[in-house]
C-alpha cells in the first residue's frame, strides 16, 4: 500500500471530490464529513512519506509503470517530503475551522461547490508538491487556481468578484510565463522530467532560451508568490475571499508557490546557474530586502485588520525568497523554516481574523475596540502567533529569522542582514496595532464603564477555536523543538544545494 | 429565436458527422493524434452547434442540465477505476499491462486506454456544454 500512496495522495481526493458533488446534491450534510475524512487521509498520508523518505531515501513512483523520461514520475525527497505534511496539516486545521464558517459566509446553495473546490484546490496543491514533472507541475499549478479563483469569488461580498477577477488575470498571466518557460526550457531539452532537466540542461546552459526559460519562469512563480512589485493581487484577494479561503490561499497556496519557485530554481537550473552562469543572486536579494520593508509598512498603513495581514504576507515571502537570494546552507535553512513557521503563523493569525469576521461581522481596526474581553483565548492566540511573527525568542518565527541573520552574516551581506531585523522591528508595529485596539482601548459597545459585552459577541464556537489555539501553540512548540525539525530542514537544504 | 429553416436542416444533418468523427478521435488516441480531450471537444462542438440552431431551453431540456454533472463524475469515475484496477492488479496507476497479464487477455491494454480515453472524452463533453449553457445569452433570465 505504501508503495502506491503518491499516486492515492492525488487520485483519492480527485474521486472524493465527485463524490462530495453527488452526495451533495442528495444531502449537502455529507459534503463536510466526507472533506474532513478525505484531508485526514492525506495528512496520515502525507506523514506517512515524510517517515519513508527519512528512513528509506527518495521515493520514485511511475505513473503507469512508465520510467522517466518517457514516462510522468511523482517523486518525494526530503524537500517535498518537509513540505507535504505542512500543506496538510494547514489543509486540517483549515478544514475544521471551516464548517461553521462556510456556514456563515456562503449561501446554502453554494455549499456543496465549496467543498468540492475546496477538496480541488488541496489536491492541485499536493500534485503540485510531490510531482516530479515540470508540466505536470503547471498541470497541477492550473488546478488549484482554477479553483482558488472561484473559492474566492464565493464570498457574498460583492468585492469578491472583483478580487477574483484580478486574481484570474494576474494568475492566468503568471500561468502563461510559467507555460512558455516550460516550453522554452522543452526546446531546449526535450525533456520535461525535472531530474533529466537537471542534467540535461548543463550542455545549454549558454542558450538565450534556457535564459529566456529562466526569466519566464522566475516571473511566473513570482507573480503566484507575490512577491511586492509582482502582488497587486494580494490584498483585495485574502481580504475579500470567505475567512476559510483566505486561511487556505495565504497558508497551503503561497507556500506551494514558493516551493514550486524554489524546486525549478534548485533542481532544475541549480545552483551552478543562478550563482555562477546568470549572476541573479544580488537582484533577488535586492528585491526581496524591498518587499520585506515596503510591505510591512503598507501593512502598518491599514485600516483593517485582514487587509494588514494581507500586507504582512507580502514582507514574509520576502523573507523565504531572501534565502534563496542568499543561497548557502544557513540562510536556505532558515527559509525552509520559515516556510513552516509562516504557514503556520500566518494561518492562526487569519483564523483569529476569520473569528472575527464570525462574531462582529467586521474586521476594521475602528469596530474592535476592547475585543479582548470578549474573546480572550482569539486574542491571545493573536497574540502568540504574532510574538511568532516578530520573531520573539523561543518561537518558531525567531529561529526561522535567526538562521536567516545568520546565513547573510556568513555571506557578508550586512546591510541585508540589517534589513531582515529592520523587517522584524516593522513587523512589532502592525502586530502591536492589533494588541492595543484590542486590549488596551476602550470597547466602543460599552461606554461609561458598563463591562456588559455586546450582544451575539462573544468566544468564538469550539471548532473555529481549536485549530486555531493549536496552531498558535505550535509556533510556540516548533520554535522550542527546533532541533528535531533541522534534522528534516537540513538534508533538504543539502540537496538543493547539491543540484538535482 | 427565430426560425431559421436552413439553419436547422444543416445543423440537423451534420450534428451525427460531428458526433461519430468525435468518436472517431477519441478512439484514434490510443494508436495517434488524438485522444479523449480533443475528442470530446468535438463532441461537445456538436451540442454548441445543437445550441445556436435550436436555442438553449429546448436543448437544455433534452440533455438536462443536472446530468451533464453526472455525465462529467461517470467519466472521472471510469478513468479513476480503471486506474484503481491497475493497482489491484498489482501494477502502479494505469500500468495497463498489469490488468492485462492479470486477466490473461491479449492486447486488452489497447481497449483500456480507449476506456480511459472514452473516460477524459465523456468528461470533456459534459463540462464544455455545461461551461457554454452557464455563459449563453438567456435573453435576460438569469440561470
Amino acid at each position: 500500500m505504501i508503495e502506491h500512496l503518491p499516486v492515492l495522495l492525488v487520485t483519492v481526493p480527485i474521486v472524493a471530490a465527485l463524490l462530495i458533488l453527488l452526495l451533495g446534491w442528495h444531502d449537502s450534510r455529507f459534503c463536510y464529513p466526507l472533506t474532513l475524512a478525505t484531508i485526514l487521509f492525506q495528512f496520515a498520508g502525507g506523514i506517512a512519506l515524510l517517515i519513508e523518505v527519512m528512513r528509506e531515501g527518495t521515493i520514485h513512483y511511475y505513473l503507469g509503470g512508465w520510467a522517466p523520461p518517457l514516462g510522468i514520475e511523482f517523486v518525494i525527497d526530503t524537500f517535498n517530503g518537509y513540505i507535504l505534511p505542512i500543506v496538510l496539516l494547514l489543509a486540517l486545521a483549515t478544514a475544521v475551522y471551516a464548517r461553521r464558517s462556510v456556514e456563515k459566509e456562503i449561501k446554502p446553495e453554494k455549499i456543496v461547490s465549496f467543498y468540492v473546490l475546496f477538496q480541488l484546490l488541496v489536491t492541485g496543491l499536493v500534485g503540485m508538491t510531490i510531482t516530479g514533472d515540470i508540466f505536470n507541475l503547471y498541470v497541477f499549478l492550473e488546478i488549484s487556481s482554477i479553483a482558488a479563483y472561484t473559492l474566492i469569488a464565493s464570498s457574498r461580498k460583492p468585492r469578491a468578484y472583483v478580487a477574483a477577477l484580478n486574481y484570474l488575470v494576474l494568475g492566468s498571466i503568471a500561468g502563461g510565463f510559467v507555460l512558455l518557460g516550460i516550453g522554452n526550457l522543452y526546446v531546449a531539452t526535450g525533456t520535461l522530467n525535472m531530474a533529466d532537466l537537471a542534467r540535461l540542461l548543463p550542455a545549454s546552459y549558454g542558450l538565450a532560451t534556457v535564459h529566456t526559460a529562466f526569466l519566464l519562469l522566475v516571473i511566473g512563480f513570482s507573480i503566484k508568490v507575490a512577491l511586492f512589485p509582482l502582488h497587486l493581487w494580494l490584498p483585495d484577494a485574502y481580504t475579500e475571499a470567505p475567512s476559510a479561503v483566505t486561511v487556505l490561499i495565504s497558508t497551503v497556496m503561497a507556500k506551494v508557490s514558493v516551493y514550486a519557485m524554489f524546486r525549478v530554481i534548485f533542481s532544475v537550473f541549480t545552483t551552478a546557474y543562478f550563482v555562477e552562469t546568470v549572476p541573479v543572486t544580488e537582484l533577488i536579494l535586492f528585491i526581496a530586502a524591498v518587499a520585506i520593508v515596503a510591505g510591512a509598512v503598507l501593512a502598518i498603513a491599514q485600516e483593517d485588520l485582514k487587509r494588514m495581514l494581507a500586507y504582512s504576507s507580502v514582507s514574509q515571502v520576502g523573507y523565504i525568497v531572501f534565502a534563496l537570494g542568499v543561497a548557502n546552507q544557513i540562510a536556505l535553512e532558515g527559509g525552509l523554516l520559515h516556510i513552516l513557521g509562516h504557514a503556520v503563523m500566518k494561518g492562526c493569525l487569519f483564523m483569529v481574523a476569520g473569528v472575527i469576521i464570525y462574531r462582529l461581522g467586521t474586521s476594521s481596526f475602528s469596530d474592535l475596540k476592547g475585543v479582548a474581553a470578549t474573546m480572550p483565548v482569539t486574542c491571545a492566540a493573536f497574540a502568540l502567533a504574532g510574538a511568532s511573527m516578530i520573531g520573539v525568542p523561543p518561537t518558531i518565527g525567531f529561529a526561522s529569522k535567526y538562521y536567516l541573520v545568520l546565513g547573510a552574516l556568513e555571506a557578508g551581506h550586512w546591510v541585508y542582514a540589517a534589513v531582515l531585523l529592520a523587517g522584524s522591528l516593522l513587523a512589532v508595529g502592525y502586530i502591536w496595532r492589533f494588541i492595543e485596539v484590542a486590549y488596551f482601548s476602550a470597547s466602543s459597545h460599552h461606554e461609561g464603564g458598563d463591562h456588559h459585552p455586546a450582544p451575539g459577541v462573544r468566544e468564538a464556537p469550539l471548532s473555529m477555536l481549536v485549530p486555531m489555539v493549536i496552531l498558535s501553540i505550535l509556533c510556540l512548540v516548533l520554535g522550542i523543538f527546533v532541533d528535531p525539525l533541522m534534522k528534516i530542514v537540513a538534508p533538504a537544504v543539502s540537496l538543493l544545494l547539491g543540484g538535482a | 429565436m427565430r426560425e431559421n429553416v436552413v439553419i436547422r436542416t444543416i445543423s440537423r444533418i451534420s450534428v451525427p458527422f460531428i458526433q461519430v468523427f468525435a468518436l472517431y478521435v477519441i478512439v484514434h488516441g490510443a494508436v495517434g493524434a488524438g485522444g479523449g480531450f480533443q475528442g470530446g471537444v468535438a463532441f461537445a462542438a456538436s451540442f454548441i452547434l445543437m445550441f445556436i440552431a435550436f436555442g438553449l431551453s429546448g436543448v437544455e431540456k433534452r440533455l438536462g442540465k443536472k446530468w451533464l454533472m453526472v455525465y462529467s463524475i461517470i467519466g472521472i469515475a471510469i478513468y479513476a477505476g480503471i486506474g484503481f484496477l491497475c493497482l489491484a492488479a498489482g501494477g502502479n496507476y494505469l500500468e495497463y499491462g498489469a490488468i492485462e497479464s492479470a486477466v490473461g487477455v491479449a492486447h486488452l491494454h489497447g481497449y483500456l486506454i480507449d476506456a480511459v480515453e472514452m473516460g477524459i472524452g465523456i468528461t470533456v463533453m459534459a463540462v464544455m456544454v455545461s461551461i457554454i449553457s452557464d455563459v449563453m445569452d438567456r435573453d435576460g433570465e438569469s440561470p
